[in-house]
Formats: C-alpha cells, structure tokens, sequence
C-alpha cells in the first residue's frame, strides 16, 4: 500500500486579503479571529445557566447587615455561552504552548507534560493540608525529597519550602538576616542592592523594614566592587545579589563580595531567579551566600502565571537555618517524614538546628504542593547530569542569539565576555524615532511574543531575550531571523515600524491614556430613560 | 532668582529662601510619557539627596531626589490631574515641589545652566 498523499499535497493558506470573500461578513471580515464583547455586554437579564428552585428558608437573622439587599450584578448566560467566552478570549492568548516566549529574566521554559501527569495522581491532587499526617505520608516525603534536591545543588544547610514565589522567597531570606542580626543584639538598619539586582530586591527590603542604598554598576555590566566594599560597616545588615545579574552576566567577584559583608557582620542575599544558568554548575553555597530563593517556576520548569502559581523555596546557610519559617518536614531517626509546626517544633527540632529559632510563620500552610511534585519530577526525569545540560543549553542558546544579532542591534555588554542565559540588546543604535517598543511591536506581526523591554534600567532602551533551553536550533533560527529583519526595517527607518502591530486583534495600545486614565470597571451604560 | 541643577536631572529655583523643584526636560524626554507623580506631603523634613517624589512614566517608576535640604512647603497639585504638565512644561509649570532651605550652602555644589548642559551633552 502506497502512502497516503506521497505529494504531500495541503490546501493552500489563501491570501490575507481575498478579494473574492463577500464583505461584510457577521465576523466583521475577521473569519475565525473572532471579536469578543465583554461578559457582561454578552449577558442578558433573567437568564441562568442553571435552574435553582426559590429558597424555602428565611435568610440567616445572624447575618444582619451584611444581608444583600440588592440584586448581584451578575451578566446572565448559559453554561455554552459562558464556555464559548472563555474559549474564544482564549484563542486571543499567546502561550509557550503555542511558540517562544523570549521574555528575559522570566525563564519561560517548557512545562513537560510528564510533570502534569504526576502532578495529577489522585495521591498528590487529591490530599487536603489540614488531613493528618500518616494520611499523607508520600506526600511530605515528595517536600522532603525536593528539598534533599535543592540543598544538594545550591550547596547550602537547608532549605524553606513555604514561601509562595519569587519575592515571598526574598522577604523569607531578609527576615531570616533580621531575626539572626536580633538574636546577636544587633539593629542594622541598611540594605545594599547593586543596580544590576532584580527589581524586586529594593521592594522587598524596604518592606522588611530596611533603608535600601544602591551600588553601582560598572561600565561592563557588574558590581562596582569597590564601592560595595567602601560602603560596608555596622549599620549595614547585608546584600542582595543576582547572579547571573540582570545584565545577563555571571557577578566574578561574588566570592570577594562574600567574605568582605561577613567580615563586616553582613549577610549575603542572592536572588536565584536566573539559577536555570548555573543548576549544575555552581553551587551558591560555595560562594559564600547565606540565603537564596529558588524560582520553581523558572528553572524548575513549573507553570507561569495563569497556569499556576509560582513557588520560591529558599535556601539557607548554617548561619541563617535556625531561624528558618514554620512549618518544615523533618526525618526522624527512623526514616519517617514529618510536618514540624509550631505546637511540637520546641520538643523534636534540636537547638541550633533548621527552624530551632524560627522567626514564625509565611503561610498557612506547606507551600505550593502542586508544584513541588511538578519540581521533583523535573528534577528526577533529568537527574544531575540532565539539568546540567539545562543550564548549559540555555546558556548556549543565549549567545547564539546574542552573535547572530549584535552586529543589527547594540548590544551593550557584548565586550564583557559569553553571556548568562540571556542576551541583552539596546535601542541605541536605531535612527532617530525608532524604539525598543517598535522591535516589540513588530514582533507580534512576526508570530512571536515579544521580549522583556526597557529592563534592566542600567541600559537603555533595554531588550532582554532569554531563549531557555527549551528552543530547538530551528527555533531559534526563525526568531533571529525576525529580529534581524526588524532591525534592519527600523534602520531604513520603515515608518509602518511605528505602527506595529498590524496583524493582533488590536493594534497598538495608548499606553499612555492606560496609565493615565484607566477603565478598571465596567459599568452598565445609561439608558436612554434615565 | 537663581536656578541650579544637579547629575540626577533635578532643577532648582531659588527665590529667597525658598526653592522651586522639577525634572528637566532632559529628564523628561528620557522618562517618555509621564503617568503619574507622588508628591512629598507638606511639612515633611528632606535631606539634601534623599528621594521624595517619585515619577511613573510609561517606561519606569523614577525617583526624584531632594537637591536640598529643609522643609517642604508646597506641591504641585495640578500634577494629580495633568501629570503630563512635566512632560510639556517641565522646567516652569510641571515643577514638582518646594522647599525651604535649611542650609543655603548646598547650591554651591549644584551645576549652573551652561555647566548642566554640559554634563548631558557628555551622556
């Protein structure tokens, strides 16, 4: 038997613009790129997706003047209507599922499905936090084993498994630094951020109640060392680094950082939100960090945003262990795993010990289980050697979009050496007119989602692209491809640039007005007997 | 009247003893289009460089730094509704604060016109 269709024969795409189509169309001329009106736009009054009998019962005395009075604004669809909404804003979505996702510094890396499928055995989806614990054995021993992961490949003492994402983590490793700076007696009031930090860094200690003070950055992108050690003294209660740094660039002398904050009495905060480039390859711990976060959702290829929550388990130096959060899983001599909170962390957890000193609590509960099991099974599909390979491949596809490119865009630390696991472009080098927004823009019409823009601050017109290691040399090739021709369009100053993009259900946004006057509520029009 | 700058892109007009504080239109072409502005309440007590304002534009959140110190008299309301006064009038009507000097010396350290222009003609 012959193959079917050994041509390889498909029907053609059709031209965007068919002048043959009859116009106008119900879809506005759009086919399936259908329009969308809001929900409540969609809803008419009265209408129900489902039947409820009028209840029977007077309303609760109790709730008193928390009664409703008035009707819920509620819009009025059918179960169909309601799921084809969803459905079709959905087809508006770009996703990693659909193509790159170049954005820098968010590690947007595949979420293999291998991790859903785990993720989903009714012994992980199914268990409740509050169930007890010889109920849900496997699944504290899941915690138990990923931390034995994350401990191992920093190279620290132990590791917090509550904190909920990136900037929780932060806020976990500062009040940890401020609970051992109370325990000595000790009342540091300043943190220091290098320019080339994450953003979040300076927030996160303000929030925990330090004055921030920022280090600069040198011309090639890292810590102005001498500075950083200039402004070292007792009132300063320590660091935070990111390394690699928003520049996309290893900091060299984190070791020399290291030692000289500890000699003053500091402590060294890394931000392991770039960790996907060095997993494997450097453990933290040897450099000197005492306490670090650790983005599940990034290098441990959890969902992202709408696809799940995120997961910031942070590790801790010897120093900084005691004072650990509540609750953590402990194994007893006899190998059992259990859940340590507050009411038995005095009797079983030995002095000196991980959260011995705990400075209390994050959360309710133990973390972000969903992920943990994703985690796990990341780690132990690719062993030791596999997730190696993951750094390095990200790595490796970062310069090879930073080589194949630097010669049609700026690209500002290029003379420092390899980058990280991202390459950093500038708007530097584009006439007069065009911006890093445009590139952006124009992307869109290339099928792609856009990159990180205009951070980090440090460079201007920034464009951070983090391919991860998740595209294929192909892959990379067509996105190079796209920016190369976008460089070049915005270098003869092709003015339909500006206008990008021009194939999105939207065209470009007033981002401006957006910022300025935001509709953030939708409200019922005035009808015309009012 | 005198009018002084500093590295930071902030101007200052002094007239007596009270300073008049805004971004210079250096700054504000850089910054693009302004969203928002958080103005230092009135009353407060400033040191010379610490940030009391902050200045959101379409690109970043960007603080603005006190190029003196003393007591903030006033702000510029008008910028609550009319953020964009700074992108369109920076240096007169899309001023920021003022303040009055505790210690007059500092203007010595600030750059004069020709020196500002200068300096953002090296950037």
């Amino acid at each position: 038997m012959s193959a079917p269709n050994a041509a390889g024969w498909r029907p053609s795409l059709g031209a965007a613009n068919d002048s043959a189509a009859p116009s106008p169309t119900a879809s506005g001329d759009r086919g399936l790129m259908l329009e969308e009106a809001l929900i409540f736009e969609l809803g008419q009054p009265g209408k129900c997706g489902v039947d409820l009998d009028e209840p029977e019962l007077e309303p609760l005395p109790a709730l008193g003047r928390h009664l409703r009075r008035q009707a819920c604004p509620l819009p009025g669809l059918t179960e169909p209507e309601t799921v084809r909404h969803y459905t079709r804003l959905s087809r508006q979505n770009y996703a990693i599922d659909l193509g790159p996702f170049p954005l820098g510094s968010c590690t947007m890396k595949h979420n293999p499905r291998l991790n859903e499928k785990v993720a989903r055995l009714p012994g992980f989806a199914d268990v409740h936090p509050l169930q007890p614990q010889q109920t849900v054995r496997g699944a504290l021993e899941v915690i138990a084993q990923l931390a034995d992961w994350l401990i191992a490949l920093t190279g620290m003492h132990g590791v917090a498994m509550t904190p909920k994402a990136g900037a929780h983590g932060e806020l976990c490793g500062l009040l940890c630094i401020r609970a051992a700076h109370d325990a000595r007696g000790e009342a540091r009031e300043v943190m220091l951020v290098p320019d080339s930090a994450h953003g979040t860094n300076p927030a996160t200690a303000a929030f925990a109640g330090y004055r921030v003070e920022s280090i600069a950055a040198t011309a090639e992108g890292r810590i102005d060392v001498a500075a950083l050690l200039a402004r070292l003294g007792p009132d300063v209660a320590g660091v935070m680094i990111t390394n690699p740094n928003t520049c996309g660039l290893f900091e060299r002398d984190i070791k020399e950082i290291a030692d000289a904050v500890h000699a003053a009495g500091g402590y060294v905060y890394c931000d392991g939100a770039n960790f996907n480039a060095i997993v494997g390859k450097v453990r933290p711990g040897d450099l000197g960090v005492d306490a670090m976060h650790i983005n599940l959702h990034k290098t441990f290829s959890t969902p992202h945003g709408g696809g799940g929550p995120g997961s910031g388990p942070v590790v801790l130096s010897e120093a900084l262990a005691p004072f650990a959060p509540l609750p953590f899983t402990m194994r007893t001599a006899e190998g059992v795993t259990h859940l340590v909170e507050e009411e038995d962390a005095a009797a079983i957890v030995p002095g000196e010990s991980f959260g011995s000193r705990s400075f209390g609590r994050m959360t309710a509960f133990h973390g972000q289980m969903g992920m943990f099991t994703r985690a796990l099974t990341y780690i132990l599909s690719h062993g030791a050697d596999g997730l190696r390979q993951v750094a390095e491949d990200a790595v490796l596809n970062a310069n090879y979009v930073l080589r194949r490119v630097e010669d049609v865009l700026v690209a500002p630390f290029a003379a420092s050496g390899p980058c990280m696991h991202e390459a950093l472009f500038s708007d530097a080098g584009l006439p007069e007119g065009f911006t890093t927004l445009d590139i952006a823009k124009g992307l869109i019409d290339e099928g792609f989602h856009p990159m990180t823009v205009y951070f980090p601050l440090v460079v201007r017109g920034a464009m951070l692209v983090e391919p991860t290691e998740t595209e294929s040399r192909a892959g990379l090739d067509r996105f190079i491809a796209s920016l190369r021709s976008l460089a070049e369009r915005a270098g003869r100053s092709d003015e339909s640039l500006k206008s990008a993009p021009h194939l999105a259900p939207r065209r470009r946004l007033d981002e401006t007005q957006a910022a300025r006057k935001p509709v953030l509520v939708w409200r019922e029009p005035a009808s015309a007997a009012d | 009247m005198s009018r002084y700058f500093t590295e930071d892109h902030e101007w200052i007009e002094v007239d007596g003893e009270v300073g008049t504080v805004g971004i210079t239109d250096y700054a504000q072409s850089q910054l693009g289009d302004i969203t928002f502005v958080e103005l230092p309440a009135v009353g407060q007590q400033v040191g010379k460089g610490d940030s009391v304002s902050v200045v959101d534009s379409v690109k970043a959140a960007s603080d603005v730094y006190s190029p003196v110190s003393g007591e903030v008299t006033d702000a510029n309301q008008a910028l609550a509704d009319e953020p964009e006064l700074v992108n369109s009038d920076a240096e007169v009507s899309g001023w920021l604060f003022r303040v009055k000097l505790s210690d007059p010396g500092e203007l010595g350290k600030l750059m004069d016109r020709a020196g500002y222009d200068a300096y953002v003609g090296g950037l």
